[in-house]
C-alpha cells in the first residue's frame, strides 16, 4: 500500500506543480492584458519619502512649482509626469480629466517636452493640471526614478509620496490602487 | 635583408610616435568632456547598471534615451571626483536594486543566491535515500512465496 501512494505522489506532485504554474501564468496575463499588471515595473523608492528637492518653471499660462510648494500642501495631491509625445498619455487624458473633477489636484510635469507641441497636446487632449510645470532635461524626473511616461505620484499634505504607479492611470488602476491609497490619506 | 627589417622597424616606430602625439587625452560623451581613465571609469560604472527602458541591455550598451542621460549622469559624477560606489548609490537610492544588473547579497536575494545550494542539497538528499533503500535489499520470502517458488522451480 505505501508504494501505492509513493507512486501516486511521484506522478501527483509534478502534474499539481504543472497545473499551478499554468493557473500562474494564465492570471498574469490576464492581467496584463487589463492593464492592471506590468512585468516591466518595479517599486519606485521615493514611496514613503518626502518628495526631492527640485524647482522647476511654468509651462507658458501655467504656474511651475517647487518642493516646498508641494510640502506646503494642505490637501492630498496627485504629481502627473506625461508628454506631448507620449501615446500612453494621450490614453489616459480622459481619465485624468475624470480624477481632477472627482476634486483630487493634479499637478502635471512635462517630460523633455517643446512648449508649441505641449499646447497642441493640451489644447487636443483638455488641461486637468492645477499647475504644469516643464522639465526639458528630464533631470527632475531622474531625481523622481521616473523611467518613462506616464508616471503619477499621490502625495500626502506635507509632501510625503504615499503610492506610486507607472504606466497611464485606466479605471482599473483608479479602482483598485489609487481610490484607496487615497482614502487612507483622508 | 637586414637593413629593410631595420628600416621597417624605425618606420614603424615612428607612426607610433605620431600616433602617441595625435592621440587626444580628453574625449566628448553624452555631452560631458572628460580624460580617457575618467571615460574608462564610466564605462565600467555603466556596465553594473541596468537600462530601465530596454530592461536587459546594461546603460552603457543601450540606444534609449534615458540610458543616454544616464550616461551624461555619470559622466558628470566621475569628472565632479565622485567614487564608484557613491555613483551606483545615486541610482541605486532613485531607481532601488533593480537598477543593479548584478543583485546584491541582502536577505531580499537570498533564495535567489543560495538557490543552486539548496538545490544541490537536495539532489545529495535525493540520492543519499535512494541508495540507503537499495541497500536493505528486498523483504524476505513469506511462506506462501517460498512455497511457490519451490513449485516454480522443481
Amino acid at each position: 500500500m505505501a508504494t501505492m501512494l509513493t507512486r501516486r505522489l511521484m506522478f501527483g506532485l509534478p502534474l499539481v506543480a504543472v497545473a499551478a504554474g499554468g493557473v500562474a501564468s494564465y492570471a498574469l496575463l490576464e492581467r496584463m492584458g487589463r492593464g492592471t499588471y506590468n512585468p516591466q515595473a518595479f517599486n519606485n523608492p521615493l514611496v514613503g519619502h518626502k518628495v526631492p528637492d527640485f524647482s522647476l518653471p511654468g509651462h507658458d499660462g501655467h504656474a511651475g512649482f517647487d518642493q516646498a510648494a508641494i510640502m506646503a500642501q494642505k490637501r492630498p495631491l496627485l504629481v502627473n509626469f506625461f508628454a506631448s509625445w507620449c501615446v500612453p498619455c494621450v490614453e489616459e487624458a480622459p481619465y485624468l480629466d475624470a480624477i481632477a473633477k472627482s476634486g483630487l489636484d493634479i499637478w502635471g510635469i512635462a517630460y523633455q517636452d517643446k512648449a508649441a507641441a505641449l499646447d497642441l497636446y493640451l489644447a487636443k487632449n483638455g488641461d486637468p493640471y492645477r499647475r504644469l510645470a516643464s522639465d526639458a532635461e528630464g533631470r527632475v524626473a531622474i531625481n523622481w526614478g521616473v523611467y518613462g511616461v506616464p508616471e503619477s505620484f499621490l502625495i500626502a499634505p506635507g509632501g510625503e509620496v504615499r503610492w506610486h504607479t507607472a504606466g497611464p492611470l485606466f479605471p482599473e488602476i483608479i479602482e483598485d490602487q489609487l481610490k484607496p491609497a487615497l482614502q487612507r490619506l483622508t | 635583408m637586414k637593413r629593410l627589417v631595420v628600416m621597417a622597424l624605425v618606420g614603424l616606430g615612428l607612426a607610433l610616435g605620431i600616433a602617441a602625439a595625435d592621440t587626444p587625452t580628453t574625449i566628448r560623451r553624452d555631452g560631458v568632456v572628460l580624460t580617457i581613465p575618467q571615460e574608462k571609469r564610466a564605462e565600467v560604472i555603466g556596465d553594473r547598471l541596468r537600462c530601465l527602458v530596454c530592461q536587459n541591455e546594461t546603460v552603457e550598451n543601450s540606444q534609449a534615451g534615458l540610458a543616454k542621460q544616464f550616461r551624461g549622469i555619470i559622466r558628470r559624477r566621475v569628472v565632479k571626483g565622485e567614487t564608484n560606489q557613491q555613483i551606483i548609490d545615486f541610482m541605486v537610492h532613485r531607481y532601488g536594486i533593480f537598477v543593479l544588473l548584478k543583485p546584491p547579497l541582502i536577505p531580499l536575494t537570498w533564495l535567489l543566491w543560495f538557490s543552486p545550494a539548496i538545490a544541490l542539497a537536495l539532489g545529495l538528499l535525493v540520492l543519499l535515500l535512494a541508495r540507503r533503500r537499495r541497500q536493505q535489499g528486498p523483504p524476505p520470502l513469506s511462506p506462501d512465496e517460498h512455497d511457490r517458488l519451490k513449485e516454480l522451480l522443481s
